[in-house]
């Protein structure tokens, strides 16, 4: 008799070989699909959104690219998910994160047909991502202790990290922007004091990082453009009609009058309102929510810059930066810490109108203000911006630097390949496979860059046999070259965390054998 | 379809719609449960010992498991069969009871089905199959108490406890850091366990995962973790010697469960309101202030004007924590929980050396660590991970390995595991059946043969010649009467799991042997299934 059903319906289930292909070939199309956008001549994608209006993003920020796309593979979905924690964790190395895994699959997909058992593959990779890492260790160099050379690391991976972005042109610029604006941060990973205004006009040259803060809003009419040595009270009151806030209060009048001496009664509350911020001795107020025009009027009168609306972060970004406190009751106005600037002043960029604090107390926030041609590109420029943001912010924290260019690649598969010899068994198979797909990196890096992979590759590995080797590829002259000469510089925390998250993802995807997908949920038939 | 028929052949109606029913009977019925049951077996085999693999799951909604947990496996399954769901249930049921040992029990359930299927072949009445294995897991349960040991282990020796949860751990895939998971769930354990009363309540550890970083970072919390911030971004972000006010009452105005108006129609009116309503925010802040609390943690939400009262008056504050959150923080630093700002007093206070803000990666991630608390009776395992499916499969592990350390503490005997303990009890039943006269012989005969299954899996997967190394392993247990011999699927070199450290609890085999002959039991005795129609 036929064997029953234990599934639902639309239910599918695939088994050993088959569910291993699946997701070996799922992983590898993700791979595969980004692979061409890395390195310095890598190229970009263009996504369009299934949304309303199609928009189009274009990018070579593997997160982005892989955060757009609809996924039915589950295999493929790791690896999606193993880029966006990279993304959120070091911010740089989401492409080369999804290679790697990719090509360990890649490898992993030959040794499983020559009849090796998974496990004993898994097992190998661990070994082998354990030497890589102490390899890496082993040639970290820290420069914490001289401000001086590790300012110059810092400058160094920030122009690497720019160098495969849109912004490559004008890298030591930007790197510079991004230097100076981490640097502010003295050592905190909140990226969030750095705001990042984009105004499109101009070209990409014209950014530039603003000492002050800049909020993205009008003064209001009537009211004073510039106040110098500015008091500023950051609010997040109601400014329009001060409600009662007693549940179920409601007014029920019965006539006309009472009417219009309730309204009064509503306008002497908001006065006093005003009366009293007046009263903290200020001459500028900044509110999240909005001001109608009664209070704006009041302010105006007393001489007073009222700025309405100003966003949350806005708001917070400017406590940080004023070090005021963010103030919702105004009764005591002697313990209320008000935010100090030098000049506030109403600036253009552009068309349009913006405020400008400068002269601010605490220097951990700024403002970098981008400028480019089209939405298109300054939205790639923040990516790419950010990516470089985040990876110095991660090594101001970890000042452990390493060369790129495929050096640490490379470092690394010499010494997994000395581990491969010396280890017994059919695991070894498993650490050489680790060891050519390490190489798969620099060898991607040469390819998109229309280089002879093979040569370039096979070079670098005689290089790499003599001891003390700074060898990587030179993408500008297409040959072999001296990577701390170039001043190419990779944060070590990035390149630990591309090793561990591929070679977790990838040893997941192996240690499948079975592929259950459920029936898909109904949606509900609204016809 | 028709059950009865009248003297001209017309059927009687006996079931509602009756035509639109399938319906199979007698072996027809049992062949097919058992192998719907063999079925869901078959898929959790190869996912058990330390060389199992992992199934991936594809939800309804297109979200990815990746396990090999059983009791996850089945029930993201989604089956349809009413056998499989029995299977389900059994699967869920040690998760419940022991929480290890889920891909166990139902291999084992699918083994004596399989053995079952073969009997009724041969015309064994299913009733008589059903008691033999009654008498069969009788047999091996009591077999099992005899060749168990008893393991000492105490607050400073936590070595043994170690050892067990590493067997735990090793089947799944953190089996990379097992050494340090496997310590910090049995130091978990043991800080909330009641050692006189020999239980542990596992409510009281928290499970924490939090994408990024790397497993070698999951650490062991001695206080408790909450997923908020500060409720005003310049409170202070490290408290020391905190006092904290619990509170499930919102900062806001109040708010009557009975329907009310507040008519406002004077002016004079309308101002009281606003005086009041102005005292009564700052009397509620005035209250947390007066009792001498320097840290508010509270269920609900703050209006505005209540935050910034709070940042006023220095008092930092949580807003919008979780019931189940609450009430562990209430447990960890000994205060209660207030639902009236009336009802504040200092002795309802709760006490923390330490709450610190810590925050992750790049993005705006926060979380409020609160350690050092008065009473550590609550901890926290912080779990991190490369993936979130790394994460929900480490919580699932962890939480195998709370369970085994719990069941130790509960009844410290032990038996050891790769398959040597069933081995064993194969042997007993084995002799044992001979004493039976009757048909059950043949039952418990074969019940002896499935308690095989589970060796047999575990060589398999482990890419081992099964039934060369099976019975390998079983001469040498008869020989040198050395109920220890199990597979060795690591490949260590040695088949005696004392030397390996590989054990088990007594109970979870127990449960897993006593729960299997259950729902076979249960499945033997169906003879008839009704289902409604496919259309």
């Amino acid at each position: 008799m036929a064997i029953e059903k234990i599934l639902k319906d639309e239910a599918s289930e695939e088994k050993g070989e088959r569910a291993r292909m699946a997701s070996f070939v799922g992983a590898m199309a993700i791979a595969e699909l980004v692979k061409t956008t890395l390195g310095p001549k890598g190229m970009d994608k263009i996504l369009q959104s299934t949304g309303r209006g199609h928009q189009v993003t274009v990018t070579n920020d593997g997160a982005t690219i892989l955060k757009s796309l609809h996924i039915d593979n589950p295999a493929a979905k790791v690896l999606v998910d193993i880029s966006k924690v990279q993304d959120d964790e070091v911010g740089d190395g989401t492409t080369s994160v999804v290679v790697l895994a990719g090509e360990l699959l890649r490898e992993a997909e030959k040794l499983v047909a020559a009849k090796i058992h998974p496990m004993t593959i898994i097992s190998g990779f661990r070994m082998a991502a354990e030497c890589a890492r102490d390899a890496l260790l082993q040639k970290v160099v820290d420069n914490k202790e001289n401000a001086e050379k590790f300012k110059s690391d810092l400058m160094k991976i920030a122009m690497t990290t720019l160098s495969s972005k849109i912004l490559s042109q004008d890298k030591e610029y930007f790197a510079q922007l991004a230097v100076d604006a981490v640097l502010r941060l003295k050592g905190s990973t909140n990226l969030e004091a750095i705001h990042i205004i984009k105004k499109p006009g101009g070209s990409l040259k014209d950014s530039f990082l603003d000492e002050g803060f800049i909020l993205d809003k009008k003064i209001g009419v009537g009211q004073p453009k510039t106040i110098e040595n500015a008091k500023i009270l950051v609010a997040n009151t109601a400014m329009d009609t001060d409600k009662v806030k007693i549940y179920g209060a409601r007014v029920r009048v019965d006539s006309m009058s009472r009417v219009a001496e309730i309204e009064t009664a509503e306008k002497e509350k908001m006065r006093e309102k005003v009366q009293k911020i007046i009263a903290h001795g200020i001459n500028c107020f900044v509110n999240r929510q909005l001001i109608y025009n009664f209070p704006e009027e009041l302010f105006a009168d007393a001489g007073i810059l009222a700025i309405e609306h100003a966003d949350f972060d806005g708001i917070e970004r400017l406590a940080l930066v004023t070090g005021g406190e963010i103030a919702s009751t105004f009764d005591n106005p002697e313990s209320v810490k008000l935010g100090h600037c030098k000049l506030i002043e109403e600036i253009m960029i552009g068309e349009d109108k913006l405020i400008h604090f400068s002269g601010v107390e605490m220097g951990q926030a700024c403002t970098i203000v981008l400028r480019g041609a089209s939405q298109h590109v300054l939205d790639e420029a923040e990516r790419s911006l950010h990516d470089a943001l985040c990876v110095l912010s991660q090594t101001v924290n970890d000042s452990r630097v390493l060369l790129g260019g495929g050096w640490p690649e490379m470092v690394m598969a010499k010494a997994v390949d000395e581990l491969a010899r010396k280890t017994p068994g059919k695991k070894s198979h498993a650490i050489d496979a680790f060891s050519r797909a390490l190489v798969a990196i620099p060898t991607t890096i040469a390819d998109n860059a229309g280089l002879d992979s093979a040569e370039l590759i096979a070079q670098l590995r005689a290089e790499h046999q003599k001891e003390e080797c700074n060898a990587g590829i030179d993408v500008i002259s297409g040959s072999a070259g001296d990577m701390a000469e170039l001043g190419i510089s990779e944060s070590f925390k990035v390149k630990q965390a591309v090793l561990l998250s591929a070679t977790e993802a990838a040893e997941m995807i192996l240690r499948v054998d079975e592929i259950i997908t459920c029936a898909p949920r109904r949606r509900e038939d609204r016809m | 379809m028709a059950l009865a028929f009248d003297e001209f052949g017309r059927p009687f109606i006996i079931i509602k719609e009756q035509e639109q029913k399938t319906r199979l009977r007698g072996l027809e019925a049992q062949r097919a449960n058992i192998s719907a049951g063999k079925a869901v077996a078959r898929i959790l085999r190869t996912s058990l010992g330390p060389k199992g693999m992992d199934k991936m799951l594809q939800s309804p909604d297109g979200d990815v498991t990746i396990t090999n947990d059983g009791a996850t496996i089945l029930e993201q399954m989604d089956v349809d069969n009413q056998i499989a769901k029995l299977m389900v249930e059994l699967s869920r049921s040690q998760d419940y009871e022991i929480g290890d040992g889920t891909t166990g029990v139902v291999v084992m359930a699918g083994g004596l089905l399989e053995q079952a299927e073969h009997l009724l072949e041969r015309g064994i009445h299913p009733i008589r199959i059903a008691e033999g294995y009654e008498m069969a897991s009788r047999i091996a349960s009591d077999h099992l108490e005899h060749i168990a040991q008893k393991f000492d282990f105490g607050m400073t020796n936590i070595e043994p406890l170690v050892q067990t949860c590493m067997t735990t751990l090793s089947s799944k895939i953190v089996n990379r850091c097992k050494r340090s998971l496997a310590e910090i769930a049995v130091k978990a354990v043991l800080a909330v366990a009641d050692l006189e009363r020999k239980d542990v309540n596992l409510d009281l550890i928290k499970v924490e995962g939090k994408v990024g970083g790397k497993l070698e970072d999951t650490e062991l919390i001695y206080g408790i973790t909450v997923d908020k911030d500060m409720s005003h971004p310049q409170m202070p972000k490290q408290i020391e010697d905190a006092k904290i006010a619990i509170l499930t009452c919102p900062f806001e105005p109040p708010k009557p469960k009975t329907k009310h108006k507040v008519d406002i129609d004077t002016v004079e009116k309308f101002q009281t309101l606003r005086q009041q309503e102005q005292k009564y925010f700052d009397d509620m802040v005035q209250k947390c202030k007066d009792v001498g609390a320097t840290l508010v943690i509270c269920q609900w939400g703050f209006d505005d004007e209540a935050n910034h009262l709070l940042m006023h008056r220095n008092l930092p504050a949580v807003r919008w924590v979780g019931g189940v959150e609450l009430e562990l923080i209430a447990i960890a630093t000994g205060g209660r929980i207030v639902p009236r700002f009336q009802e504040l007093t200092p002795e309802k206070l709760g006490r923390a050396g330490l709450v610190r803000e810590k925050s992750f990666g790049t993005t705006k991630d926060k979380m409020l660590y609160i350690e050092h608390c008065a009473n550590s009776r609550a901890v926290t395992i912080f779990i991190r991970g490369g993936n979130k499916m790394m994460i929900e499969e480490t919580k699932r592990s962890i939480h195998d390995a709370l369970c085994v350390a719990r069941n130790l503490i509960r009844n410290n005997s032990i038996v050891y595991g790769g398959g040597s303990a069933e081995i064993s009890c194969a042997i007993a039943v084995e002799t044992a059946a001979d004493k039976y006269p009757g048909v059950e012989q043949y039952a418990i005969r074969a019940f002896a043969d499935a308690l095989d299954s589970i060796p047999m899996a575990l060589a398999e997967n482990s890419g081992l010649q099964p039934i060369e190394t099976l019975s390998v392993v079983k001469s040498q247990q008869i020989k040198e009467n050395n109920p220890y011999c199990g597979i060795d699927c690591n490949d260590v070199g040695t088949n005696d799991m004392r030397e390996q450290n590989v054990f088990e609890t007594l109970i979870g085999k127990q449960q897993q042997i006593l729960l299997a002959t259950q729902v076979v039991k249960m499945i033997l005795k169906i003879d008839d299934v009704i289902s409604p129609s496919e259309y």
